[in-house]
């Protein structure tokens, strides 16, 4: 168990580059960007885990107690919450490329118009 | 490059990141065994100086609340691009009602969807509320309150229509309300400045019980302003695209 | 408390269930289809989160990853649609 948990997280960014250079569509390539992100939170959280910890909040175990790192939690918990934000904008470029190009294709959006 | 050499060439840089990413995880000291001083020193300070039983909200919110400011106007500069890029082009116009009723196609929304969305709008403002003002004592805080707060316009347009989801929020209403939630939050910190103490400091006066409501000072001010903000950006970027689909080039 | 056994198997299972989710979200190519399984692995993510001891990362990505950000990307796939289809 010592390294597993970052083993996956180098394949999950492995996974998720694959599907952006192999992909054929500007959404099928989005939603692969929201996969490696994903691998960035598992990061976190598996840096920050202490084995037979508990979570971080004391209102009904002692004080004390031994505990998981509450920072890690913290930023992994807003980047949560902005990634869908930041996806957001990055779909309506797609729709606004899809309006003036007609096509999602990222290899024939590669000559650009003016 | 054909996609092909494509392929190649992505296969022989994503062996090299594998390799650079194992050299350093062989360097971390293992799943579990985490020795950073940090957390630690967190955890043991935490709850005597704030009153406040949820750390990770404390961490949040008052020792990392510059980042928390950075992060929530991130998620504002988003909201505005999206309004700006997803403007109307000169050879677009907008359907109303009438261009589209001899051409209907599309079956209406079926009873099994529009009734239970209609059943949960009451429970799902209520829960985004409780979650969004229990920061300081609960895994909640005004993050997860707020996207479940914009959850539930959502839900209004399930049940009905479009109009009525844009007739419950403006967009104007739905711009000072966001407007609102990042100003306060940082018109919180700079009150704070003002008073001579450093950007953030937790000036309000803390609970006498550990784990109240009016319980850690200014970590509970911040977190309901941060839902406002939130559920206002959400309910922002959702009715943008919804009003997209409404739009039919001439 | 739970032993410290059982919760590394859950661990090891949970992890392999999330590396396998990410594939299956990787090599589905119909679109609609791809943001329902996106919306099972956030699922499959906010249980890991959970079985790591984050109570609070599991609420976010329980209502982002499974109902904000699936709601976001079918609303731009309706838009992107060609009007047969």
């Amino acid at each position: 168990m010592g390294i597993f948990p970052f083993l996956v997280v180098a394949w999950i960014v492995v996974v998720g580059l694959y599907g952006i250079v192999t992909s054929r569509d500007l959404i099928h390539q989005i939603v692969c960007l929201i996969v490696v992100q994903s691998s960035t939170y598992v990061l976190l959280l598996g840096v920050g885990y202490v084995t037979g910890g508990a979570a971080p909040y004391f209102f009904d175990i002692p004080l004390h107690t031994k505990a998981v790192d509450p920072i890690v939690q913290a930023l992994a918990l807003t980047d949560v919450v902005v990634e869908a934000a930041v996806t957001a904008l990055l779909l309506s470029f797609a729709v606004q490329a899809y309006k003036r190009f007609g096509t999602l294709d990222p290899l024939e959006l590669t000559q650009f118009k003016g | 490059m054909t996609p092909r050499q494509r392929a190649w060439f992505f296969a022989v840089a994503a062996a090299g990141l594998v390799a650079c990413y194992l050299w350093a995880f062989t360097g971390l000291p293992g799943f579990g065994n985490y020795p950073g001083p940090y957390g630690q020193e967190i955890l043991r300070r935490a709850v005597g100086e704030t009153h406040a039983t949820g750390v990770v909200s404390t961490v949040n919110f008052l020792y990392r609340g510059f980042d928390t400011v950075g992060e929530e106007f991130i998620l504002f500069a988003a909201a505005a691009g999206m309004s700006v890029l997803l403007r109307k082009l000169r050879a677009e116009r907008e359907t109303g009602p009438a261009d589209e009723a001899d051409s209907r196609t599309i079956p209406a929304t079926s009873s099994a969807v529009r009734i239970p969305a209609l059943l949960l709008v009451g429970p799902t403002v209520v829960i985004g509320w409780w979650l969004a003002s229990h920061a300081q004592t609960n895994p909640s805080g005004g993050f997860q309150g707020g996207v479940i707060l914009a959850t539930a316009f959502i839900l209004v347009y399930l049940s009905g229509e479009f109009f009525t989801f844009r007739k419950l929020s403006p967009v104007v209403l739905v711009d000072a309300v966001e407007a609102l939630g990042a100003g306060g939050f940082a018109a919180v910190g700079l009150a704070a400045v003002v008073m001579n103490l450093p950007f953030l400091y937790n000036y309000l006066p803390l609970g006498q019980f550990p784990g109240a409501i009016s319980s850690s000072g200014t970590i509970a001010l911040i977190s309901f302003f941060v839902g406002l903000e939130v559920a206002a950006a959400f309910v922002l970027i959702v009715g943008e695209l919804l009003e997209q689909t409404l739009l039919r080039s001439a | 408390m739970i032993p410290v056994a059982v919760m590394n198997t859950l661990q090891v299972v949970i992890l392999v269930l999330v590396a396998a989710g990410a594939m299956v979200v990787v090599r589905t190519k119909v679109r609609v289809r791809q943001v329902l399984a996106l919306s099972a692995y956030g699922v499959l993510l906010a249980i890991l989160f959970f079985v790591f001891q984050a109570p609070d990362v599991t609420l976010s990505e329980l209502t982002v990853g499974a109902v904000a950000l699936p709601i976001i990307l079918l609303l731009a796939i309706a838009k992107v649609r060609k009007p047969e289809q």
